[in-house]
């Protein structure tokens, strides 16, 4: 498999990254110099391997449904970019 | 700074005695910055005024009789991913540049409760993504024993702030070698936990399965104090192991007669600096003279860590690093067209070229028709790593070899090739893939660069871990030397 310039583009637009001409140039040959390195691991059969996402046991930790106190809108609003009325202020979402 | 080469419980005991204040400690904090941060650029944000005020209080509590904690009164540098209320944390990126947090992170809050005083906070990778501090978006840190050399990383300024005698000891995190790595390179001691030991909550996700926060010290038995401190389960990290926390201190007992340690071939092969394999060779035979064994092991799957490890975390990064928007907090562009445009731009504005790759080899592999191909293999790979580690923890305590496969480079050397910059962490990949805990400590030097000697132990068995590395420093006097600066 090799990434081609369409990919790095698609993937960018995935990762709502916006690169330019050279990043894109650049990407396209490091990420394949990388995953052509990562290839190595089809060398192994893992036909019967459970795969490791985490190395505790621990699954699903739960708490009691209890209420607690929110935190203050002054502090959640206090590394706001731009704010309106106690609420963080986007563009419009719908045009 | 011969007052930062005091053991803890020297430091304890003249504050104790009235022969030194915290202020006099904090005060040789800052006036050690104010001599050496113009050739290490160890830190982003200094606590000057709180770190004063807090150093008074902590004297008055002194002469009152008040209660000490654990590290009372010692000069504390944090990692700047580690989130600190009311003190500025960048993750020396720019996209946070103005970000300050509404909330301690566990660690730094236990810090503090600990009576540890916060000096500032540290230089690193940006978002902990590299090896050689070179990818701060701030400036890069410079290596105390040269300063045309990188400190390592990512928690560079971490170590290069312990090592300058800046602070008396600081917090890293590491995810793929960031606390280990770092410490060798500078010739001090760093700690990786066991996976769930520390919380991890406050601390700025970079790949979440992997990383851990750790302290980095300039001798084992201050390792094995601040460990203490900040060990423990926590009900905000929902992946914060409930176990019981020892007395690690206790463990420093000297004797290492009987351990049995495995050397895996794999860490002492092709690739390795001669002068590094010499180092270990040399402090096996120390533990040969005080009664330990080893032997020579295999951990097989070695040679696919590096291409596992950067498909899972880079995967786990381009997830984590989605909530980077510019809506909630962050630098957001100027002028969107739309919301979208507003993501995209303040993104591309705000992360640097390393972050972006990462970004996008994560996103990559966990796109649909490669999900199967490189992130589900990857996974299915940690799990023989792990059972590489298994097998020989069945018969050996530790696993003993070189923390990185040379002494630190010179700044610029490896930028332009990441590949090359990530098989820098060969030997401190798998362990953490692994979920063990790692030290590494000073074993000798080469051309003048410190050499780092890695002990792994069984997870949660953290004490075995210190009481040999702790060993080994008694009889050695390699963490003695001091960079000329």
């Amino acid at each position: 498999m090799s990434i081609t310039l369409k990919d790095v583009e698609h993937v960018a637009n995935l990762a709502r990254l916006e690169l330019t001409d050279a990043e894109k140039a650049q990407f396209t040959d490091q990420l394949n110099a990388i995953l052509k390195y990562a290839e190595k691991l089809n060398e192994l059969d893992t036909e019967n391997v459970e795969p490791t996402s985490h190395v505790l046991p621990i699954t699903n930790v739960m708490r009691d449904d209890v209420r607690k106190e929110s935190l203050p809108i002054e502090k959640v609003l206090l590394n706001a970019p731009d704010e309106e009325d106690g609420q963080i202020k986007v563009p419009a979402v719908l045009e | 700074m011969a007052l930062f080469d005091l053991r803890l419980q020297e430091v304890h005991n003249k504050l104790n005695n009235k022969e030194l204040s915290v202020t006099e400690l904090v005060d040789a904090s800052y006036a050690r910055i104010k001599e050496t941060e113009p050739a290490i650029k160890a830190f982003l944000t200094l606590n000057e005024d709180n770190a004063r005020t807090e150093a008074h209080a902590l004297d008055k509590r002194l002469g009152d009789g008040g209660e000490h904690g654990l590290l009372f009164g010692l000069p504390a540098g944090i990692k700047d991913n580690i989130v600190t209320e009311g003190l500025l944390t960048t993750c020396a990126s720019q996209f946070l540049s103005n970000y300050n947090p509404i909330y301690s992170a566990t660690s730094a809050r236990k810090l503090k409760e600990a009576d540890a005083v916060t000096i500032g906070k540290l230089n690193m990778d940006e978002f902990a993504m590299g090896g050689s501090n070179e990818n701060s978006s701030f400036y890069p840190t410079r290596n105390p024993w040269n300063t045309e050399y990188v400190p390592g990383g990512s928690s560079g300024g971490s170590a290069a702030s312990v090592a300058a005698g800046q602070v008396y000891f600081s917090l890293g995190s590491d995810t793929g070698g960031s606390i280990r790595q770092p410490a060798a390179y500078c010739g001090i001691v760093g700690l990786k936990p066991t996976y769930g030991l520390v919380s991890r909550f406050g601390l700025v996700a970079f790949a979440s399965s992997l990383d851990q926060i750790g302290p980095l010290t300039k001798n084992v038995e201050d390792a094995a104090y601040v460990l203490q401190a900040i060990a423990g389960y926590d009900a905000s990290d929902s992946t914060s192991a409930n176990v019981e926390i020892p007395d690690y201190t206790a463990a420093l007992t000297g004797d290492v007669k009987g351990l049995r340690i495995g050397v895996p071939k794999e860490y002492l092969g092709a690739g390795i600096d001669p002068r590094v394999k010499e180092a270990v060779m040399n402090a096996l035979k120390v533990y040969e003279s005080l009664g330990a064994t080893w032997e020579e092991v295999s951990l097989p799957h070695t040679d696919y860590a590096i291409a596992t490890y950067y498909l899972l975390a880079s995967s786990e990064a381009s997830s984590n690093l989605a909530r980077f928007d510019g809506v909630r907090y962050g630098v957001r562009a100027d002028n969107p067209d739309n919301l979208i445009d507003l993501y995209r731009k303040s993104r591309s504005q705000g992360f640097g070229p390393e972050v972006k790759r990462r970004i996008m080899l994560g996103t990559y592999a966990l796109s649909s028709g490669y999900y199967d191909a490189y992130y589900l293999k990857a996974q299915k790979v940690r799990t023989l790593i792990k059972q590489d580690f298994d097998n020989v923890f069945n018969q050996y305590d530790l696993i003993i070899g070189p923390t990185a496969p040379t002494p630190a480079f010179r700044i610029g050397e490896q930028i332009g090739d990441p590949l090359t910059m990530y098989l820098n962490d060969i030997c401190t990949i798998p362990v953490s893939l692994a979920g063990v805990p790692a030290i590494s400590v000073p074993c000798g030097t080469a051309d003048g660069l410190p050499i780092g000697l890695q002990i792994i132990g069984k997870a949660f068995d953290e004490s075995t871990v210190l009481r040999a590395a702790h060993a080994f420093e008694a009889h050695t006097d390699h963490h003695k030397l001091r960079p000329q600066l």
